[in-house]
């Protein structure tokens, strides 16, 4: 148990609470940049893809974590990333920019959007955006001159500083890069929940009414989170096609929207951590599937990929919405308060469905 | 026929009792959430026991055609029409006359206040399912008579929910119009714009009705006086 004791305002706001903090995520950066030293290079590119994914899972944190709106239309930002970043790169830009604006793009569409789609509520806005996600495979086959429609395309080589970056020649360059980003991703993130707008989108989760009471403009930061969202997607979505190295317009479907809400899911909504741990999970299960079903061949029936993400999802909504930080976190308070955890210091309180509806 | 909708209100209610029911009270995304997944493992164990290939639904009504003026209808079309109509102006009228209706309104608009009322929100809700799970069926029977179904035409709700945004969330009548307009705008749509486009009019009617009417055509949400 370490005792917190708060001299002086900063306290409240610091990024490491302690040195221990500290020292521990110092450790772990290390071990991650030291990571292609320890392992083959197939590892290396199954960690690269979950650093991929835990992007994707900060992106829609952001949103549904933090600001509590649920999307299951980030595959369509994810695709708009992607193809974006490959367009500008065809047309001349060299990878750093076309990268980091087609993360500005991406936002900026977001907010766009977002200003019909954030009147609904709840269910309503989960399938609205849904719908989002489905028609953006339709669009990318209507986009043909520019998407290469179902033929798809072949992401362009990147080149940093007159670098080649190539998954089957340099693995670690790839896996170096993407650390990189996931590292500026995740500063921004957190230094995001330390300023007002941060604050502001934990309020809007928390009680809308009670924000505005506060003088939070709701509708604006609800777009400006989806635009932060969009952008943060984006990136991931450029990223993963590239990794893949050719995508087209089954890519990026609706299923991989509801594999990153079941991810972050997974990990536990609202958490920075819970990104990590979902995309650990999400990365790693196709491979634990196919284990299990070469042990027990009965097993091997088609879909049962997806049959299994329903599972789990159900699994941990019913039994530990907080997902595997929230466990995490009940342990180790469990833990270091030894004999006075309480089983009820985690409940939350309680929220009744209430609609505008007067007939 | 009969046996399948009772089957599938028991599993409507059988649902809300073991896996809704535990979410009482919790953020609405969670039960978002829970349905959405819900709705995979169903189609996982539907596609494990039928399998994957589109199925035939040996109908009475599947066969035959009707006149009507110089149009010809199938028989089977005929039988949508009818069993649409009579079925909205069941669920019309007992929202509005019937107890029970009346209760999953009220537990609908504030569930506090319906408790307070003296409403079992619980059970009325694992009624709600009961009935949902049961029109969803009949909506099933009739899109299997007229066609072969697959594992995936669940996905169609994707699109019954354009239909209920357009008309007007909790609105019966919206409801029917909202689905005729996003019925209608498809066939029209393919045979007046360019392929490829007739898939996106659905749902661009339903983003330009959220732009311009947030709350569908049949608006049921006043803003509250104080």
């Amino acid at each position: 148990m370490r005792f917190h004791f708060k001299t002086s305002y900063d306290h409240d706001i610091r990024l490491f609470p302690d040195w221990w903090t500290f020292l521990v995520y110092g450790a772990l950066l290390l071990v991650m940049v030291a990571l292609p030293f320890l392992m083959d290079s197939f590892f290396l590119s199954e960690v690269t893809n979950v650093l991929i994914w835990a992007v994707a899972g900060l992106g829609l944190m952001l949103l549904t974590g933090t600001t509590g709106q649920v999307s299951l239309g980030h595959s369509a930002f994810m695709a708009l990333g992607c193809y974006t970043c490959a367009l500008l790169m065809n047309a001349g830009m060299s990878f750093i920019p076309a990268f980091i604006l087609s993360g500005v793009i991406t936002g900026l569409v977001g907010a766009l959007i977002a200003v019909p789609v954030l009147r609904l509520h709840g269910v309503y806005l989960a399938i609205a955006t849904l719908a989002l996600a489905i028609i953006t495979a339709d669009i990318i086959v209507i986009l043909r001159p520019w998407t290469g429609g179902v033929n798809g395309m072949f992401a362009p080589e990147i080149f940093i500083f007159g670098l080649e970056i190539n998954r089957w020649v340099n693995p670690e360059y790839w896996y170096y890069m993407t650390l990189a980003i996931v590292v500026i991703i995740t500063l921004i993130y957190v230094n995001l929940l330390r300023s007002p707008l941060g604050r502001a989108f934990a309020a809007v989760r928390d009680s809308e009414v009670s924000a505005q009471a506060m003088g939070i403009d709701v509708a604006r930061t609800k777009t400006i989170a989806f635009g932060l969202s969009c952008g943060i997607t984006g990136l991931a979505g450029a990223l993963m096609g590239f990794f893949a190295g050719a995508f087209n317009n089954e890519t990026f479907t609706f299923l991989l929207a509801i594999q990153l809400l079941m991810m972050i899911v997974v990990g536990g909504m609202g958490f920075i951590h819970g990104a990590f741990l979902g995309a650990i999970v999400i990365a790693f299960l196709p491979q634990g599937m196919s284990l299990v079903t070469d042990a027990v061949p009965a097993l091997n029936v088609p879909g049962l990929e997806f049959g299994a993400f329903g599972a789990i999802l159900i699994f941990f909504i019913v039994f530990e919405p907080m997902g595997l930080y929230g466990r995490w976190l009940k342990i180790r308070t469990w833990f270091e308060l030894f004999p006075f955890a309480r089983r009820d210091m985690f409940r939350r309180q309680k929220s009744y469905l209430k609609t505008e509806r007067v007939r | 026929m009969p046996l399948a909708l009772l089957i599938m209100g028991a599993l409507g209610y059988l649902l809300d009792v073991t896996l809704l029911r535990s979410l009482f009270g919790q953020n609405q995304v969670a039960i978002v959430i829970l349905t959405i997944s819900l709705g995979f493992v169903i189609r996982f164990v539907a596609g494990a026991i039928w399998g994957h290939e589109p199925l035939n639904l040996q109908s009475p009504l599947a066969l035959g055609d009707v006149r009507i003026g110089g149009a010809v209808i199938s028989l089977a079309d005929v039988a949508v029409i009818i069993v649409t109509v009579l079925l909205t102006i069941f669920l019309w009228q007992f929202f509005q006359r019937t107890k029970l209706g009346l209760a999953m309104q009220a537990s609908s608009q504030n569930q506090m206040a319906a408790y307070y009322m003296g409403i079992p929100v619980k059970r009325v809700q694992g009624a709600v399912w009961a009935l949902s799970a049961i029109v969803a069926c009949i909506a099933g029977i009739l899109y299997a008579s007229k066609g072969a179904v697959d594992v995936s035409a669940g996905f169609i709700g994707i699109k019954a929910f354009a239909a209920a945004v357009i008309g007007g969330f909790g609105s019966l009548p919206g409801a029917l119009i909202g689905g005729l307009i996003v019925g209608v705008i498809e066939p029209f749509a393919s045979r007046y714009l360019p392929s490829g486009y007739s898939q996106l009019a659905p749902y661009t009617i339903l983003i330009l009705v959220l732009i311009f009417r947030p709350h569908g055509l049949f608006a049921q949400v006043r803003t509250k006086k104080v």
